[in-house]
């Protein structure tokens, strides 16, 4: 099996940190990390290959820097990676990304799989999955929480709201996976090693053929024109239960909230 | 005349209420847009007459509807293809899904397709005085909003599930439903459904529902569970989960709320014995009204909490779910 995983580096987000003046995010010493939700499809990838033998090239699209997002992929056990890395890539939304890496996957053929995670922790939008597979005409499976392989068919079991529902897509096929696909492993010392070893691909528009007049800002037809804070429009009201009297007083309030919302 | 499309979910073979919570938001634009109509896109098999009237009633000026039995579940790729087809036909000015499964799939497949923008997940639509769609969206996990504009036709936005109330039914509206026919083959349809597993363990999951009551470490032990599902079924919602307890085995991945669960946007969430992680709160902190139980003091659940209990859950709970029993019992 040939499996390509598209991954992304984004800002360590757990500890991130609000200016309390300009209410914009505090970037300095924020640390860069793999997208948390790429590692079930890195697991994903592994797991497949270690099943039914293969390789696994992940890619990533985004400045220099984001070559240790590979790097990291490389350990967990992905065996090949390239770096889509131009000026003329910055700025892009969600169709110049899905384009972008369309144009890298052309040049990736023929591959079986592409698994995505379901979407980046920072722009937040899980609109590249289905994108790159629109652009690609390949069969899409998206929001999956398990696949078997049957018949030379790809079995997607999907979370869906009502609960999961089961599709059946020929190969090749592109699926985005939830967090209950697996439980991602830790990088291995052999892993590490060969990460650092190993000479990333880079890739330009030029070297992919790609239109510049679709990729980074110029070709995002979405433009952020404001951005500001939250309405933080909430009552904040604390009881502190210490006693029978402050207990009944904290079950009182909350009754009377639900009614008020019309919940009761 | 520029037609403002809203896509008309269909779950089971009926239009889901979501449907009109978008009615909602077209009304509304229709309002700020010069000679606007809006329409309906309904896609399935044998979908009910009601619903498409049901759609006029609540703000459809027209109801564009195709039936085919390539249609009768929802898979991305004849959808994609009928609605692109709609849309080179009628061309709408604005196209706006829900931001749930199905419209976070569909919207993107269609919209690279057309070379056009979208935006996902929008908590606020609005014209801007050039009559252009002004989209906007939680960013970095809630902690900021941002606007955006979209320079091509048709502008594209999902939007966020339970942002809005569904449009009222008014008896007098009156439109119109257009049968249209679009040609699907099976090499339309590559994808095959094979099943659906509902999940009979609750009446609604998290991301439908009015009510979402979540445990979450406090909760001490798996077994404990018990309480926050009876407070739920007591308020008629959905049982939650922090990140933390579904890592430890407490309950299911379906219920996990958060940035590696599901973003919900209940009425009133319910928050016992969560602490209140950045993660955690990317994925539900637009609800409407937020009540929180916790031990600490300062957990940071209260920093986003309308009402905040500073107790023991073991202590509370059992009185608010007796409380509540009699009051049903009253009723």
């Amino acid at each position: 099996m040939r499996i390509i995983i598209p991954i992304k580096q984004v800002p360590e987000t757990s500890n991130v940190k609000m200016d309390p003046e300009t209410g914009t995010m505090v970037r300095e010493g924020v640390e860069s990390i793999i997208n948390p939700l790429d590692l079930y499809s890195i697991e994903l990838g592994i797991r497949l290959k270690e099943q039914y033998g293969g390789e696994i090239i992940v890619v990533s699209m985004g400045p220099p820097k984001a070559q240790e997002a590979l790097r990291e992929a490389i350990a967990m056990g992905c065996d090949d990676a390239v770096l889509l890395t131009d000026r003329f890539f910055a700025g892009a939304d969600t169709f110049a990304t899905s384009y972008t890496l369309t144009k890298a996957m052309e040049k990736l053929k023929p591959f079986d799989l592409i698994i995505c995670g379901e979407r980046a922790t920072d722009g937040d939008t899980a609109q590249v999955g289905p994108g790159l597979a629109a652009l690609l005409g390949l069969p899409l499976s998206t929001f999956t929480s398990r696949i078997e392989l049957e018949d030379g068919c790809i079995k997607a079991t999907r979370l869906i709201e009502g609960g999961y529902e089961v599709l059946s897509l020929p190969t090749p096929a592109l699926v985005t996976v939830v967090k209950e696909i697996s439980d991602p492993r830790l990088p291995t010392l052999r892993g590490k090693q060969k990460a650092k070893k190993l000479e990333i691909k880079k890739w330009t528009a030029q070297d992919m053929e790609a239109d510049t007049a679709k990729t980074g800002l110029k070709g995002s037809p979405t433009r952020v024109v404001k951005t500001f804070n939250p309405k933080v429009a909430r009552e904040g009201k604390l009881i502190e239960v210490k006693d029978e009297k402050t207990l009944a007083q904290a079950v009182d309030e909350i009754i009377s909230l639900l009614k008020e919302k019309a919940a009761i | 005349m520029k037609e403002i499309w809203i896509y008309a979910e269909v779950r089971e073979d009926r239009v889901n209420e979501v449907a009109y919570e978008l009615l909602t938001r077209a009304l509304d634009l229709k309002g700020k847009l010069e000679d606007s109509i809006i329409s309906a896109v309904l896609m399935g098999r044998n979908i009910p007459d009601a619903d498409k009237q049901e759609l006029i009633k609540r703000g459809a000026d027209r109801v564009y509807y195709v039936d085919n039995p390539l249609l009768k579940d929802f898979v991305v790729e004849p959808y994609s293809k009928v609605l692109i087809e709609l849309i080179n036909r009628y061309k709408p000015e604005i196209i706006i899904a829900p931001a749930t499964t199905q419209g976070r799939t569909l919207m993107p497949y269609t919209a690279v397709r057309l070379q056009t923008g979208l935006t996902a997940d929008c908590t606020g639509l609005d014209i801007d005085e050039a009559g252009n769609l002004l989209q906007t969206r939680p960013a970095i996990g809630g902690n900021v909003m941002a606007t955006i504009r979209t320079s091509t036709r048709p502008q594209m936005a999902t939007v966020r599930p339970h942002s809005t109330r569904p449009a009222p039914i008014d008896e007098s509206r009156e439109g119109e439903v257009i049968e249209v026919d679009v040609s699907l083959t099976e090499e339309d349809a590559p994808v095959k459904k094979l099943e659906y597993l509902k999940d009979k363990t609750q009446v609604v999951t998290v991301q439908d529902a009015d009510i979402v009551v979540s445990g979450g470490r406090g909760i001490g032990r798996a077994d404990n569970f018990k309480i926050v599902y009876r407070l739920a079924e007591l308020l008629g919602g959905a049982v939650g989960a922090s990140r933390d307890v579904v890592d430890r085995g407490w309950i299911t991945y379906p219920h996990q709320v958060g940035l590696s669960g599901k973003t919900v946007n209940p009425k009133v969430y319910i928050a016992l014995g969560i602490s209140g992680s950045i993660q955690h709160l990317a994925g539900m902190q637009t609800s409407e009204t937020i009540i929180a139980i916790n031990k600490d003091p300062d957990a940071q659940i209260f920093r986003v909490s309308d009402l905040g209990i500073v107790g023991d859950l073991h202590e509370v709970v059992p009185v608010l779910i007796e409380r509540l029993e009699a009051l049903k019992n009253e009723i």
